[in-house]
């Protein structure tokens, strides 16, 4: 009697499990499906914007009107855009694929520029308009062969999960179509030459100058490298500092410094090779509750930057997070305030050391300037300013303008609406530089911070 | 001319007397002597906050931070009462404004805290203005072009991705984020890098939810403000569990911890 309800129990709880498997294996295969129905669409959604792209360079080239090119253009810029948010949505961050995408840019910042121009005023030069079709017969390449894969993917019914997989584990080497496909793709795009992506017209995003080409001085050494961090640090005696040399890959060199003061507190810091200056350091402790004002740390901030001869800096950003201060520094040369020269700083409010320290913008573009006259009167930049924008404060400024050049400036701060601005007027020709819309304090939405 | 100098001189001193007989009796001047500038939080602030707005100065939200609209509320102040215009509230900013409005402490804090909606102009005890609306009882100072819930999930990528590592470790981490942001070859949002699939263990295995801790948070923070640990890399990768052999193909410019980060 024991045994056969025995059975009975056991066969329920094996049919139950039975069961519950099932149930889980459904659920299970329905969410796998919902991740590759996401990727589907994210990957023909591409191919789609692909072919758009290709048929809309073709109809700029085809265009007489300038009334109609401008819109055309933005098209483009719209269309390399959504292509290039499709590309981030696709498995494809261990596969390189960055030549395309960087392609894509590339025509989006061409045509972004081209269609804000006045083209009535500055039509498309012959140049312009030879990349213009060569971006065409690339974008067709790309066409081609992603319609390639597609079809591929369409026709064996190949899955994406499968490419997520094989990337996660390693195993690229197997015969992957849509891998392999990708891999073609980005072969292509590598094979164009780039030499035609150089005219002015494409924004140059490339990254900033990463030699640190104006550094003054002689190279360092490991030890004077620890004394410069020592120095920074203010600290005498250490229990441990030792500094190691950066990688082959760095684009200029520099030394990681590691010291522990004599409390434990480790301070950390990038020194450059050359010249020994500070990149940036971070001093790790505790910070107590707060003693001095935002003022008196800002002063002490001045204090430590004239000590260590960052001379005739000015202080343009405070804010208090906590009880630390974060001040920005900009340089000045005469009355005119160098922007791309900028220094941050993190101040303890409790006894005013200095916590933190970034001085890479500053030793990437600090050189001794000439600083051309301005063409047009203050009065002039004014009146090209909004005339709403109640202007508070005006100043010459040099700027990193939009083609990653730099630009003597009118600088006017103003109020409009009870939204603070900051708008840049070129100097040279008036032309509004830049307009920026300064944020005011954000009130904490919930408590989540 | 000596006697209206006299005069003034004489206000000024019964002004002050009738301060300090006032000030005995309702304890209204909180001032603490720090000179309060652009930036700084907290009580001070609250009190600059609504002095200016009883004399209709302010029309923002007192919120006990000293943004835009406070800095040009005090220099319209500054400018209007014949003090040097600089934005930096001092000793002779705080004394003429004492002078000119009046504080109830414990009512704008109140208010403050309780997240009502209220003004303060002429000290009006209303509850219900257009004009200064403050909607949450916090409010906190912010890096231009990003929102708190921007660091938040920063700080949570960074987090889920490398907590335990060094300090600077932490803030390279969230600054190849923000770097990738910038590059051509990456989505264009934070949420779109972080998020771009299988581009962060964390994001894959879900630690990215868990609760964030007080250094991530100041490590995006640091990031954001412009800290950059890692010499701009694009990618970092831990060396005892990265499964991509074309990882190890770019350029390394740097250990921290754990992490190599590379071009």
């Amino acid at each position: 009697m024991a045994k056969r309800i025995l059975i009975v129990v056991l066969a329920l709880g094996l049919a139950g499990t039975a069961a519950w498997a099932y149930k889980e294996h459904r659920d299970k295969q329905a969410v796998l499906l919902n991740a590759e129905n996401t990727y589907q669409r994210a990957f023909h959604d591409l191919t789609y914007k692909m072919d758009l792209l290709h048929d809309e360079i073709g109809n700029t080239l085809a265009m007489n009107s300038q009334k109609s090119l401008s819109p055309a253009l933005a098209e483009v810029w719209r269309l390399t855009s959504e292509a290039h948010a499709d590309v981030g949505q696709l498995p494809l961050s261990l596969l390189p694929f960055n030549k395309t995408e960087e392609f894509l840019v590339n025509i989006g910042n061409f045509s972004y520029r081209t269609a804000v121009r006045d083209l009535d005023k500055e039509p498309l030069t012959d140049k312009e308009y030879a990349s213009l079709k060569k971006l065409y017969a690339q974008s067709r390449d790309i066409q081609d062969e992603l319609r390639d894969v597609q079809k591929n993917v369409l026709q064996n019914n190949l899955r994406w999960m499968d490419v997520e997989l094989a990337l996660a584990t390693g195993k690229e080497a197997k015969d992957n179509t849509i891998i392999d496909g990708f891999k073609t793709v980005e072969r292509t795009v590598k094979g164009y030459d780039n030499a035609d992506l150089n005219s002015p017209s494409f924004a140059n995003f490339q990254n900033r100058d990463d030699n640190y080409k104006h550094l003054q001085g002689r190279m360092v050494s490991k030890k004077e490298a620890i004394e410069t961090a020592k120095n920074y640090a203010g600290i005498k005696n250490t229990r441990s500092a030792e500094a190691k040399p950066n990688e082959k890959g760095a684009h200029f060199s520099f030394y990681s410094v590691s010291l522990k003061d004599k409390d434990g507190h480790e301070i950390t810091a990038d020194i450059t090779r050359k010249g020994g200056y500070p990149i940036w350091f971070f001093h790790k402790r505790t910070i107590g509750r707060q003693n001095i004002s935002l003022n008196e740390a800002s002063q002490k901030a001045a204090q430590f930057l004239n000590k260590h001869h960052f001379e005739k800096m000015e202080m343009f950003e405070s804010s208090q997070y906590d009880n630390i201060g974060v001040f920005s520094f900009v340089a000045k040369q005469g009355d005119v305030r160098i922007y791309p020269e900028t220094v941050k700083m993190k101040v303890a409010l409790d006894n005013g050391q200095v916590v933190g320290f970034m001085a890479d913008d500053f030793l990437r573009s600090h050189q001794k300037r000439v600083i051309p006259k301005p063409k047009i009167s203050e009065k002039e930049a004014r009146s090209r300013v909004n005339p709403k924008l109640k202007v508070m404060e005006k100043r010459l400024a040099i700027i990193t303008g939009d083609l990653n050049r730099e630009v003597l400036c009118y600088e006017f701060l103003g109020v409009l609406n009870d939204d603070t601005y900051r708008i840049y007027i070129n100097a040279e020709n008036g032309d509004e530089e830049k307009v920026e819309k300064l944020k005011d304090t954000e009130r904490t939405y919930g408590k989540s911070i | 001319m000596k006697y209206n100098g006299c005069m003034k001189f004489l206000i000024v001193l019964a002004a002050m007397a009738a301060l300090y007989t006032a000030g005995s009796a309702e304890p209204a001047y909180a001032f603490t002597d720090q000179v309060i500038q652009k930036g700084a939080v907290g009580d001070d602030v609250i009190e600059l906050q609504a002095r200016l707005q009883y004399i209709g100065y302010y029309r923002g939200a007192i919120d006990g931070v000293f943004g835009w609209s406070t800095y040009w509320a005090l220099r319209n102040f500054q400018a209007a009462f014949g003090l040097p215009v600089d934005g930096l509230a001092g000793d002779r900013v705080k004394a003429k404004l004492v002078k000119a409005s009046k504080y109830d402490a414990a009512y704008v804090k109140s208010m403050v805290n309780s997240g009502k909606k209220f003004t303060y102009y002429g000290g009006a005890k209303k509850q219900t203005s257009n004009m200064s609306v403050n909607k949450a009882a916090t409010t906190s100072n912010v890096p231009n072009g990003f929102s708190q819930n921007d660091i938040r999930l920063l700080a949570q990528a960074v987090y889920g991705e490398a907590r335990g590592e060094p300090y600077e470790g932490q803030v390279a981490v969230a600054a190849v984020i923000l770097n990738r942001v910038d590059s051509p070859s990456f989505p264009n949002t934070i949420s779109g890098v972080i998020f771009e699939p299988g581009a962060f263990t964390a994001v894959s295995d879900g630690q990215i939810w868990l609760t964030p801790n007080d250094t991530a948070k100041k490590a995006a923070l640091d990031a954001i403000n412009g800290w950059d640990p890692s010499g701009n890399a694009l990618y970092y990768f831990n060396p005892a569990t990265a499964t991509s052999k074309w990882i190890w193909s770019r350029p390394q410019i740097k250990q921290i911890g754990k992490h190599i980060f590379c071009k």
